[in-house]
């Protein structure tokens, strides 16, 4: 289906120099097992999931080794191959924090062997049940490829709750250096079609867009064949623009409509999900396989040979790296994900994750522009040139936020819409006066999630107070009121009690309880006198 | 292996502080050469003096606040300064005027402030603000454009009247007779004198639309500031919206009393106006950065030029103005902020 489609701009975006060249020319490889993994626990956004083995067990491929509670955010976690646990212990994470995490350390035996943890392979996932499909979604450990992790089967399962209109499939890949969807999609498209046909299935959307950036016309060709007879598949080529790979901003170009602020693509009828988890859906649902390997791209100037390869979850970056040909002597810096967005590691004995889907190994230099003799030079001050406010995405004033964020009026800061930030970059990378801004950003937010946290706390307690004064001044009440009622009644029968004797002269000859009295008496001395004589009478 | 870690973005753009200043100054080339044909060596004595003067106040000022003098001395920005206050300053005018225009703009309005990136107000501007309240005589007597008389005095003979005087060569009457107001006091002048604006255009010797030597002067700024807009170092909006609003507060009077009120060309193209929309008001530090601000900032100036020269004493209003309105560019910049991505189109409380 290639029908004119009308595109939207979003506002600003920059043209990196996008270097995707260097790791397209060869095709995916696969990783050869390596000697052992290193599995965070927690790789999705969501809770931290139970775990199900200890150290000393033996896993197969694909055996479920952590598992969420139901209702809870998260994903599960699969042995992406056969071995021993050899620790669980805290191990260094691609994660922006630098902390460590607690990771499954498994020694594979080289099998790579699925016993029966393999899941029943649905062919035919037309004529399957949609309950069958979700819960494959679900057990499978299905998280979004696109960098953010975010667990597929609570998305998809409140799209089919919610209904949608659009389905947005997300392979605009606008990070310079990673082409790991690049390659996917020249190399599987008809897998990934397939994926894309399951969530048709389950959602019914009315259409379904898949945005490809304009640079990549292999892949734009192979999913066009690939999508050829599904009429509700519509392929976009959208122009290459960094970073038209946001969701927002995909969304926007898609379909012109902007996802509000604080709200998600959902509220406006859509749903969108990365390329490569398409194919991981395929992979789940019509191959039985968990989300236990993934593409990667191993780039820059400081591997020998760029290159995308297949890999289990888990793989040190060193054996990546190893696969790609092993450093140079240019390898400065490594980087997860793309030089706008990713996060640097401190060392390749970090574990690639599921939201892995680039590491950048990489000279200074070369991530600098080309022809950019000053690129190194000194931060200056802001000029309040306003080239960042061009440049940004989300439409802010980067350089008023600045100002603000630099005199710690974190409040006018937060009246610049702040939380708006998507951290993109594009106003670091366009200010002439080189100042980190993004860094900047980040601290002003966790500045203002910190007094924000500190004003909830302090609304709480102040509540808690309010609310014991008011209890205790509520049963104070309630005593009093008890009180005085006890108080009354007391009176009225003492003043019932006195009318009474007033009324009946002060004698008591027709006083109740004196003629019982009376009865009784004279019972007892009846059955006195019965058993006097019946003891008589017995001698 | 051990790597070092960093924050993103990694990469980053080509573009610097000295870069966009040097195309600047780039683009006051064709108004300095103009300005050198019609008015002589004084032009250029003004620049080079003023870049001297700035320099060392700069330098000067870094080193007292103990500031990396080679950075910043390096931006170029020092040099900006001088070159437009220098071209706001009548040719030949006594060094001493240069020195004191200078060291408010530099040490003052831009130093006292916090230095580069930092000043509330235009320090060429201020620099010239303090000037014409100060020395008004030095600062309104523009010599004559060459081909009035077609004499102009030689590099050597510049050089002493600026620093020695005029008096080296000329009694005050001949030093009278040699300069004359600018056309923009000229025709405030003949206008209270009772003359329509139409006789004035014709019987005084003027050009096309103003005076001979400042329409052609007006033009190559023009010239400059469109190759500044083209090159993506200015936005059209503060220029633009300087220009209409000017031109348009203009027409209309001149709609309501064409007789009494120079024409909207006469405005555009006279005194400072294209320095001011397209090199002044623009300079980033000191203007609105919001979109919508710098619209509104640049129509206020240009509705403050001609509200100033028309009823105003001073010659030209292109400072006061700038001045005026780099006053209220916070609070423009506040109530301008734009919709952001998502924002719901509803106004804000």
């Amino acid at each position: 289906m290639s029908k004119e489609q009308k595109y939207w701009k979003f506002h600003g975006g920059v043209h990196p120099e996008f270097h995707k060249k260097e790791s397209t020319t060869r095709p995916i490889a696969t990783l050869k097992l390596p000697k052992r993994l290193i599995i965070p626990i927690q790789q999705h956004i969501g809770a931290i999931p139970e775990l199900l083995v200890k150290k000393g067990d033996y896993v197969f491929k694909g055996q479920m080794i952590a598992q969420m509670h139901k209702d809870q955010l998260g994903s599960t976690l699969h042995a992406p191959s056969s071995g021993t646990i050899a620790s669980i212990e805290k191990h260094s994470i691609p994660h922006p924090s630098t902390l460590e995490d607690l990771c499954i350390e498994l020694i594979l035996d080289g099998q790579d062997d699925w016993g029966d943890c393999q899941l029943e392979a649905i062919k035919d996932f037309e004529q399957c049940d949609n309950t069958k499909l979700l819960e494959r979604i679900e057990n499978a450990g299905l998280v979004g490829l696109g960098g953010a992790a975010f667990p597929s089967f609570v998305k998809v399962n409140s799209s089919v709750k919610q209904g949608i209109e659009t389905l947005v499939i997300n392979a605009a890949e606008c990070e310079p250096y990673i082409t790991c969807d690049d390659l996917l999609m020249r190399e599987r498209a008809d897998e990934i079609i397939d994926g894309i046909r399951i969530l048709i299935k389950l959602l019914n959307p009315k259409q379904c867009l898949i945005g490809i950036e304009d640079n990549k016309p292999e892949a734009i060709a192979a999913i066009q064949q690939a999508s050829k007879s599904f009429d509700k598949i519509q392929v976009c080529a959208i122009p290459t623009l960094y970073p038209s790979g946001g969701e927002k901003q995909l969304i926007k170009i898609l379909t012109g409509k902007e996802v509000a602020v604080g709200g998600i693509a959902l509220d406006l009828g859509i749903l969108c999900h990365n390329v490569a988890t398409c194919c991981a859906m395929y992979k789940a649902i019509v191959k039985g396989e968990p989300l236990i390997s993934r593409i990667v791209t191993i780039t820059g100037d400081g591997v020998k040979q760029p290159k995308n390869i297949e890999a289990l979850i888990g793989t040190p970056v060193s054996d990546l790296v190893a696969q790609a040909g092993g450093y140079t002597s240019k390898a400065q810096r490594l980087i997860m994900g793309g030089p706008m967005m990713g996060i640097t590691l401190s060392n390749d004995n970090t574990p690639m994750v599921k939201a892995s889907n680039c590491f950048l190994v990489a000279s200074t230099a070369s991530l600098q522009q080309a022809h950019s003799i000053h690129a190194s030079q000194a931060q200056m001050p802001c000029i309040r040139c306003g080239k960042c406010m061009q440049a940004c995405p989300a439409k802010l004033l980067p350089q008023q936020l600045y100002w603000h964020t630099q005199a710690k009026d974190f409040e006018r800061v937060a009246e610049h819409k702040l939380n708006s930030c998507i951290e993109c970059g594009c106003c670091d990378f366009v200010c002439p006066s080189h100042i980190p801004l993004v860094s900047y950003f980040r601290f002003a937010k966790s500045e203002i999630r910190a007094q924000e946290k500190l004003l909830e706390k302090s609304n709480l307690s102040r509540k808690r107070h309010e609310f014991l004064e008011f209890r205790k001044a509520r049963e104070k009440q309630e005593r009093d009121e008890k009180r005085r009622k006890h108080k009354e009644a007391l009176q009225k029968k003492k003043a019932a009690m006195a009318a009474k004797k007033a009324a009946n002269g002060g004698t008591s000859a027709n006083d109740p309880k004196a003629d019982a009295i009376k009865a009784a008496l004279a019972r007892v001395k009846a059955k006195k006198i019965a058993r006097e004589a019946q003891v008589k009478s017995g001698h | 292996m051990e790597f070092e870690t960093d924050s993103s973005p990694f990469t980053g753009s080509t573009s610097n502080i000295a870069s966009i200043m040097r195309q600047v100054l780039y683009a006051l080339i064709p108004g300095i050469a103009v300005m050198f044909f019609f008015y002589g060596w004084g032009v250029l004595i003004n620049i080079i003096l003023a870049i001297v003067i700035a320099l060392s106040f700069e330098v000067i000022s870094l080193w007292l606040r103990k500031r990396p003098i080679k950075p910043f001395l390096s931006d170029y920005s020092a040099v900006v300064t001088a070159c437009l206050f220098a071209l706001t300053i009548p040719p030949l005018a006594p060094w001493w005027i240069l020195m004191v225009g200078l060291f408010f703009a530099i040490v003052i309005a831009k130093h006292l402030y916090g230095g580069l990136g930092y000043n509330p107000f235009n320090p060429a501007m201020i620099g010239f603000a303090v000037l014409i309240v100060s020395f008004p005589l030095q600062m309104t007597q523009w010599i004559q454009p060459h081909f009035m008389d077609g004499y102009l005095p030689s590099l050597l003979e510049s050089l002493h009247i600026v620093f020695n005087g005029f008096e080296v060569f000329y009694n005050l009457d001949q030093w009278d007779a040699m300069t004359m107001a600018t056309p923009l006091d000229d025709v405030k002048i003949e206008l209270k004198a009772g003359h329509y604006f139409s006789e004035i255009m014709q019987t005084r010797p003027y050009g096309l639309v103003s005076g001979k030597a400042w329409e052609w002067i007006s033009l190559s700024y023009l010239i400059g500031g469109l190759w500044l807009l083209y090159k993506g170092i200015i936005n059209w909006r503060i220029p633009v919206s300087l220009l209409f609003a000017l031109a348009m507060t203009a027409t209309i009077f001149g709609w309501i009393e064409p007789d009494t009120h120079p024409s909207s060309l006469f405005h555009l193209f006279s005194g400072a106006t294209m320095l001011g929309a397209f090199f002044i008001a623009t300079d980033p530090v000191s203007a609105s950065t919001t979109p919508r601000g710098q619209l509104f900032y640049g129509a206020s100036i240009g509705f403050f030029i001609y509200v100033i020269r028309t009823w105003g004493n001073y010659p030209d209003a292109v400072a006061f103005s700038v001045l005026i309105m780099n006053m209220s560019v916070p609070m423009i910049d506040y109530f301008t902020q734009p919709r952001v991505f998502g924002a719901k189109s509803e106004k804000k409380s």
